[in-house]
């Protein structure tokens, strides 16, 4: 239920936006609880956007991440 | 040492990818109330059936579909001729219920604060006459101070669950910490999010310092999704709430707020306040979701109750534990161990 997906902003009319959850999958989806424009990474949650991803600390959890991986492997 | 999860998605995450198996030896990770579906009472889903035979158009998510209420699930209900709609989200059954100006519709809204946004969105918004709602929603934190009160259940420290936590935020959890001792960390549902939740778990309580920490910076922040408290708190008020297979917890759902009352299933259809039966005999739905037993300790578990023929609503979800051990089972033998 609490399953939440991110996808990009590809287009805004309004408070509904076009958003693509990659592969090509796109779909209109509310914006009425957030502020996002094109371009941002939101989290989608049965069909309403609930939070915008911030991008900074995405790339910093990547990196810990990877970070981690590389010191398992070690 | 335990560490207590709320959400079904991190359930299923640890089960998918293995998690318990790379832990530390005693260390494990123990599954609570996080299964929105599970804890719907059966009264509500009996209330919806009823509906949905008298010729009401029942709109809800697809995880509600098959669980059982007393007698039967919705899904019984629409073989039996009820119209029942699964629904990605509560627009379609606005948008539904536009389209369909002679029939009656009714939203089933289930789920806890991630999804009750969405709801206070489309009541705030004022839904079409022939809509109405059957608020059912619940609230993580009573959740988990009801697993605090569990006083043969022990762990160790709370991972909080990450989506939910987008809407209420960090603050939300700063009581566990603070009054109870007790380590928080919210934690994301990429694998390695939940292993570094786990490992942030633990550097608390090695260090004895409790806190709340925050593993999921990309999604949350202290205050929360400030937006979508503000319409939750206009659209609804806070209420005790009855839990299936718990009982009754304090301040624990939410309800219509008076002004929205014309929009309230219940009122709307004279909905009587009813107890219905929410466990099966044999079904330990009620000490699985506490985390105090684990699935195959239940005599019913992968026997009488299995995905196929489910007799509890821990076995139906996709966020239920027993669906997701039953799943599973083949795939993590050592979740096969008690």
């Amino acid at each position: 239920m609490c399953l939440a997906v991110p996808a990009r902003v590809v287009e805004v009319d309004g408070d509904i936006a076009k958003v693509d959850f990659g592969h090509g999958v796109l779909r209109k989806v509310s914006l009425a609880l957030v502020d996002a424009k094109v371009g941002d990474y939101v989290l989608v949650h049965a069909g309403y956007a609930i939070q915008v991803i911030d991008e900074k600390e995405a790339m910093e959890t990547l990196r810990i991440l990877e970070e981690i991986l590389r010191f398992s492997e070690e | 040492m335990k560490i207590c999860h709320v959400c079904g998605t991190h359930e299923w995450v640890i089960a998918h990818f293995g998690l318990r198996a790379l832990l530390p030896e005693g260390v494990d990770v123990i599954a609570g109330p996080g299964c929105p579906v599970c804890v719907t009472p059966a009264a509500d889903i009996d209330s919806v059936i009823k509906l949905a035979l008298e010729g009401v158009v029942i709109t809800t998510f697809g995880d509600i579909f098959r669980v059982p209420g007393s007698n039967g699930s919705l899904m019984d209900a629409k073989a039996e001729g009820g119209d029942v709609r699964v629904v990605y989200s509560i627009s379609d059954a606005v948008e539904m219920a536009r389209k369909e100006p002679n029939k009656e519709f009714v939203f089933l809204a289930i789920g806890f604060e991630t999804t009750a946004p969405s709801t206070a969105v489309e009541v705030l918004r004022g839904a079409p006459e022939n809509l109405s709602f059957l608020i059912s929603h619940r609230l993580i934190p009573p959740a988990m101070e009801l697993m605090l009160g569990v006083g043969d259940v022990r762990f160790d420290g709370f991972i909080a669950p990450g989506h939910v936590s987008t809407i209420i935020g960090l603050k939300a959890y700063e009581v566990f910490p603070k009054a109870y001792g007790m380590p928080v960390v919210v934690a994301g549902f990429e694998p390695l999010d939940v292993l570094v939740g786990i490992y942030m778990v633990l550097r608390q309580v090695r260090e004895r310092r409790p806190r709340l920490e925050n593993e999921y910076k990309r999604a949350v922040t202290w205050d929360g999704n400030v937006r979508a408290q503000e319409l939750m708190a206009k659209a609804f008020s806070v209420v005790d709430g009855f839990w299936r297979g718990l009982g009754k917890l304090p301040r624990s759902a939410l309800d219509l707020r008076e002004e929205f009352s014309k929009w309230d299933a219940r009122r709307r259809y004279g909905l009587k306040p009813q107890r219905g039966r929410d466990l099966l005999p044999g079904c330990q739905c009620h000490l699985i979701i506490i985390g105090k037993i684990k699935p195959i300790e239940c005599p019913l578990f992968l026997r009488a109750c299995r995905p196929d023929s489910p007799k509890g609503p821990c076995m139906v979800s996709f966020e239920g534990t027993c669906r997701i051990w039953a799943k599973h089972a083949l795939m993590e033998s050592t979740t096969l161990s008690v």
